[in-house]
């Protein structure tokens, strides 16, 4: 068990939808962890699509770099996307 | 005997195999080696409890003795039982509980398969649903065999173990009674000499793909599930499952 790879788990809700990142599970190589992911996260119809990443893989930005990332600049509101109206028919986007 | 009589006596064979297997499985409750695997096992041994459910509740109705499915669970004796032999084997070490699994997947998707086209059409309802999910334990427990095969030294030395330990129970699988060679001619049951042809043919592709040798084939010996004649594990086996609702018959919940 300790030496079991710990993978992260995408599930799509459904087909059109992005996988969403819901959680982690332990699997000894990716097969099983499609598997014990099924059995965590789509027992009860919850998806269509099952992706799952080992966790090492995954690059994360640090806490410390908040502000410098993700501080928007409020007052250049050309940079939002906020003066176009969808119609209807396009869904999601 | 007639056509009802081995009905009944097949429903009780898919019944009570997959009810006694879900048992089993349940007893690695708090003990599987990691918590994602213990929740797959659960998962897999609640599927076969479902499935018994749906054969005994048609098995009591055709045995139309006033006893419902409950009653053909909890209170009959080993001898009454009709369940594989391989399936009430002790779940021993994980190889040995990976290696029964997929034996009797292999041999149970084998028969879901041949009955999903059953002339009896609540037969063919109950496989089909029930295939889907067979389908899916044939699947994992194949990958299993296959991890622990071609593992660890460790792994691959358990699992050469396991295999001889279980074998000659197999021999159930390449054969039917009478009563199921009869049902099959008139297309209510999954043909014997297919199922044990499909079931060799599995059973041979996962274990030479991770060389695993096929021992040769099982030889008859005195006991018969489909007969009742039982080991001694199943009588304990049943002690524990039945306890409650024969100590407590008026129990609810």
């Amino acid at each position: 068990m300790s030496v079991w790879t710990l993978y992260e788990v995408f599930v799509r809700s459904k087909h059109g939808l992005n996988h969403k990142h819901v959680g982690s599970v332990h699997a000894a190589d990716s097969a099983m962890a499609i598997e014990n992911a099924r059995e965590l996260y789509t027992r009860r119809s919850e998806g269509v699509s099952l992706w799952v990443v080992p966790s090492a893989l995954i690059t994360a930005s640090s806490p410390d770099e908040k502000d410098p990332l993700f501080a928007p600049a409020d007052d250049k509101v050309y940079r939002h996307a906020s003066f176009y109206e969808l119609p209807e028919e396009v869904g999601h986007m | 005997m007639n056509t009802q009589e081995d009905l009944i006596q097949y429903l009780l064979l898919l019944g009570d195999t997959a009810l006694v297997q879900g048992q089993r499985l349940c007893q690695w409750c708090g003990r599987a080696p990691a918590i994602e695997e213990e929740l797959a096992l659960m998962n897999v041994g609640l599927d076969l409890v479902g499935q018994a459910r749906n054969w005994l509740e048609y098995a009591a109705e055709l045995l139309n003795d006033g006893r419902d499915a409950d009653d053909l669970a909890f209170r009959r004796d080993e001898r009454e039982y009709r369940n594989l032999l391989l399936v009430e084997q002790p779940n021993g070490d994980f190889a040995v509980t990976m290696t029964k699994q997929f034996l009797y997947d292999a041999w149970h998707y084998q028969v879901l398969e041949g009955l999903c086209t059953s002339s009896d059409t609540r037969i063919a309802g109950i496989a089909a649903k029930s295939l889907k999910e067979v389908t899916y334990h044939l699947r994992r427990s194949g990958e299993w065999v296959q991890r622990l095969g071609d593992g660890t030294e460790e792994s691959r030395r358990r699992m050469l173990e396991a295999i001889p330990q279980v074998w000659r129970f197999t021999v159930e699988m390449l054969s039917g009674s009478d009563g199921e060679t009869r049902l099959a001619r008139t297309g209510f049951a999954a043909d014997p000499a297919r199922v044990a042809a499909g079931w060799s043919q599995q059973v041979a592709t996962v274990f030479a793909s991770v060389e695993l040798p096929v021992p040769a084939a099982a030889n008859y010996f005195y006991l018969s599930g489909r007969r009742g004649l039982h080991t001694e594990h199943l009588g304990l086996l049943l002690a524990e499952m039945q306890y409650l609702p024969r100590a407590y018959p008026d129990a609810t919940w």
